[in-house]
């Protein structure tokens, strides 16, 4: 071989290697990327975060929207986001946050103090009507800002909130200064095409400011595609297909049917904030029998109802396991506001029955009488349509029926419902659901106060009709206006008992939280709390050439 | 009677034997809930399965073949009854009573059906038992399904109305209601018929679709309507097809009865 082949080879052998460089070098930079895809039940109403009410649109403010502080999906800790840290005030009127430095909008300009200040200033102002700016609201006066550094700014509320910083996660912070408002995020990704009644484009932003370990700035995906969807049928056939990456959350006949197919896939979470109860009709002026209104008013008569109901069976049958017995108010899977001296009322037909007969009702030939003698029957209203509600409603028709008592289940569209419920009151007993999303119990206090619109048995009274609806209202407002964490839960462990003791509402269960992860995703970590599945969206990967028919 | 006829004879007969043996056959009732069971695949114990809450298939079956072949044919008796009284007698006096009929009737199928029959629910006393939901429900359906019939009889018996024996008849002086009851009823009885069991599995359906308004036949109660129901959601046939006996046995009832028909009323 010649000194010219030599330096042939030597060309060959370097070009050959400064390839293999180039393309290992763009394979670690390239990790993650592609585009994520799952489904939104509805259209969005708004892609303005501070006007957002429903779940699709909170879905998109979650991907999009940069907060001070964010509540960790997984650990329920409330950890800093753009605001290196946080300081609350003794009287819990201000709080002042310390703003994280060199972080930049999607559109290219610096977040400072100011756009924290525009963006309250905005969420105040009554004339927005924004829900999430309700939250803040305390009493009497305006909220102000104070810019006390260039890097920290303080909110002074005019009385204390509860709670405050906790309130902070629900609040994406805007530009003040960019004429795209709502174009310009914080948040892991933009709004980048919005096809109506189709589909939302979102795309990496590329100024996000959070990086991982190695430094790689987030997010790793280079976009994800929301279908509008409300058919759950197709939403899992297209999972299936591989044309989804995920569901965010699915019914336990779904899930067992995915289970049965790719066990991998499908996700159950454990125990939700979200519960199922009943209640008796207890207002004064409601039209049904005056005997009718003795038995739902006393508290014995409710607890025997509670004590012969099948919890463990209803979780087993309707839910396919897939629910808990419910304990109150609270879900277990609410770490810290959860009273954990309270247990699920376990299933005592026997107890019951003695109970009752204490309070002089008597069963005659399966039938049971109350002391002047009148047949125990009363009628269960649920909506229409939610097949888990109906079967849950058949199934304590049959429990009941075991002590004698007769329940006529009746379905009604979900308008008739409600007017029945919150208007003409022309009901004995309803069951119904309550879908949870805060952790705190001041997004409860609109349940716990007799004086609220959906204080369900006997809503807005003019002062508390019972002295136990008085004890709850008194430790709600205490738990309302203390600001030391420990203190308010106190208020709120006794306000738990005091709803076991006299149980005007009978939790049923708390469905788990279940959701559907295709293979081809990296990363994700399904959780209970809203949104379950993308919670930790900037993280998440997918596996290139994994997307395949299910 | 030729072959089919015969046959249709026999499983109508047959089902209608089966449902009236129906205590006999599951003595463990349509509300019996086998909680160990829900969902179970067809076995010795549940011949047709079990269903969400672990009650016996073949049981429910059964009791829903009673309650839908005795209240559907009712159902369709009323609303034929009435079909043939507007229709009938508007198209028999012919002129402004012919085009105020049709008038009404028109009228009446244009009206939104789906949100009275809500508003109809809202009146409704929610203690009411099972049982009288059922003929409830039932009665509604006559009442409000004999519109589309009314129209059909109407053009037949203004069509009878010139036939020459019609108007033989009143040449020898038979007038009124005995010329109607004696010549013009006898020969609407074909379009009758055909009306009468075209409603039947249209009254089926329609309480099975008024389940999901909370209209239909109440709990625990079961009806070829809500067991049809089921069938909601069901992506795989052969997993379960044992969950496909409600519609079996709808569709081999139905074309029995259409079997029945003679060859004049089919032609009607």
């Amino acid at each position: 071989m010649n000194m010219i082949g030599c330096r042939k080879s030597f060309r060959r052998i370097l070009c050959f290697a400064i390839f293999l460089i180039i393309l290992t070098s763009a394979a670690a930079f390239s990790q993650g990327g592609g585009e994520l895809r799952f489904c939104l039940r509805s259209e969005p109403k708004t892609f303005d975060p501070l006007l957002v009410d429903d779940d699709s649109s909170l879905s998109i403010r979650y991907l999009t929207g940069g907060v001070l502080l964010r509540v960790n999906r997984h650990t329920q800790a409330l950890e800093a986001e753009l605001a290196e840290s946080w300081k609350l005030s003794k009287d819990g009127k201000q709080i002042t946050f310390k703003l994280r430095r060199g972080v930049m909008f999607s559109d290219g300009s610096s977040f400072s103090p100011e756009d924290v200040a525009f963006t309250i200033q905005r969420l105040m102002d009554p004339a927005l009507h924004s829900s999430t700016g309700d939250a803040f609201r305390s009493g009497n006066g305006a909220v102000t800002t104070k810019i006390v550094a260039p890097d920290q700014i303080t909110v002074i509320f005019p009385a204390p909130i509860a709670g405050l910083d906790r309130l902070f996660d629900q609040v994406a912070i805007m530009s003040a200064h960019s004429p795209r408002k709502e174009a310009a995020v914080l948040g892991p990704f933009m709004v980048a095409e919005y096809k109506a009644g189709s589909s939302v484009l979102l795309r990496r932003n590329p100024n996000y400011w959070k990086k991982d370990l190695q430094g790689r700035r987030l997010p790793y995906l280079d976009s994800i595609r929301l279908d509008i969807q409300s058919n759950r049928d197709v939403e899992m056939l297209r999972f299936k297909r591989g044309e989804l990456d995920l569901i965010n959350v699915i019914d336990s006949d779904y899930f067992d049917r995915l289970a049965a197919g790719s066990p991998g896939l499908a996700h159950d979470a454990g125990a939700s904030l979200d519960s199922d109860f009943m209640w008796f009709n207890q207002v004064a002026s409601a039209p049904i029998p005056e005997y009718k209104r003795v038995w739902f008013r006393d508290p014995n008569f409710r607890r025997a109802i509670s004590q012969a109901i099948n919890r463990a069976d209803l979780s087993r049958v309707v839910f396919n396991g897939h629910a808990q017995p419910a304990v109150g108010p609270v879900s277990p899977a609410n770490k810290f506001w959860f009273d954990d001296k309270l247990k699920a009322e376990p299933y005592r037909p026997d107890q019951a029955l003695e109970r009752l007969q204490a309070d002089g009702f008597r069963r005659q030939n399966g039938t049971l009488f109350d002391r002047a003698g009148n047949t125990v029957e009363f009628s269960i209203v649920t909506n229409a349509g939610s097949k888990p509600r109906e079967r849950m409603a058949v199934m304590v028709q049959e429990d009941l029926g075991k002590l004698g008592i007769k329940v006529n289940v009746v379905t009604l569209d979900f308008p008739s419902l409600i007017e029945r419920i919150s208007q003409k009151f022309n009901y004995e007993a309803a069951m119904l659901g309550f879908r949870n999303v805060d952790l705190d119990p001041n997004g409860q206090m609109n349940i716990w106060l007799s004086s609220a619109e959906n204080h369900a048995w006997n809503p807005q009274q003019k002062s508390p009709e019972t002295a136990w609806e008085a004890e709850i209202d008194r430790l709600m407002r205490i738990q309302a206006s203390a600001v030391d964490p420990k203190k308010r839960k106190e208020s709120f462990d006794r306000v738990q008992e005091i709803v076991s003791e006299q149980t005007p509402m009978i939790y049923l269960v708390n469905q788990n939280a279940l959701s559907a992860i295709s293979s081809a995703v990296e990363g994700a970590n399904p959780g209970i709390l809203s949104p379950q599945t993308f919670w930790n969206a900037e993280r998440l990967t997918l596996i290139p050439g994994t997307r395949a028919s299910r | 009677m030729n072959a089919a006829r015969k046959l249709s004879c026999i499983v109508v007969l047959a089902v209608c034997a089966l449902s009236l043996a129906a205590n006999w056959l599951s003595p463990a009732g349509y509300a019996k809930q086998f909680r160990e069971a829900p969902n179970a695949p067809a076995s010795r114990q549940h011949l047709l399965g079990t269903d969400d809450v672990g009650r016996d298939r073949f049981a429910r079956v059964l009791y829903g073949t009673r309650i839908s072949l005795l209240l559907a044919p009712a159902a369709a008796l009323v609303s034929t009854g009435l079909a043939a009284l507007v229709g009938g007698l508007a198209g028999y006096l012919g002129g402004i009573w012919l085009r105020m009929a049709r008038a009404f009737t028109d009228l009446f199928l244009s009206l939104p059906w789906l949100f009275l029959l809500i508003t109809v629910r809202a009146l409704m006393p929610l203690n009411v038992s099972p049982l009288v939901s059922v003929l409830i429900t039932f009665f509604i359906l006559g009442l409000l399904g004999w519109a589309a019939s009314a129209r059909v009889l109407s053009t037949s018996a203004d069509n009878l109305r010139n036939c020459d024996f019609v108007l033989q008849a009143r040449a020898s002086g038979l007038h009124g209601p005995r010329l109607f009851l004696i010549h013009v009823l006898p020969n609407l009885k074909p379009v009758l018929y055909a009306q009468f069991w075209i409603s039947i599995p249209v009254f089926i359906l329609a309480e099975a679709n008024l389940g999901i308004l909370g209209l239909g036949v109440a709990e625990p109660l079961p009806s070829w309507g809500s067991l049809l129901r089921e069938l909601e959601g069901l992506i795989s046939f052969r997993e379960q097809p044992w969950r496909l006996a409600p519609l079996i046995l709808l569709i081999v009832v139905m074309t029995s009865f259409q079997l029945l028909l003679s060859d004049e009323e089919v032609a009607a």
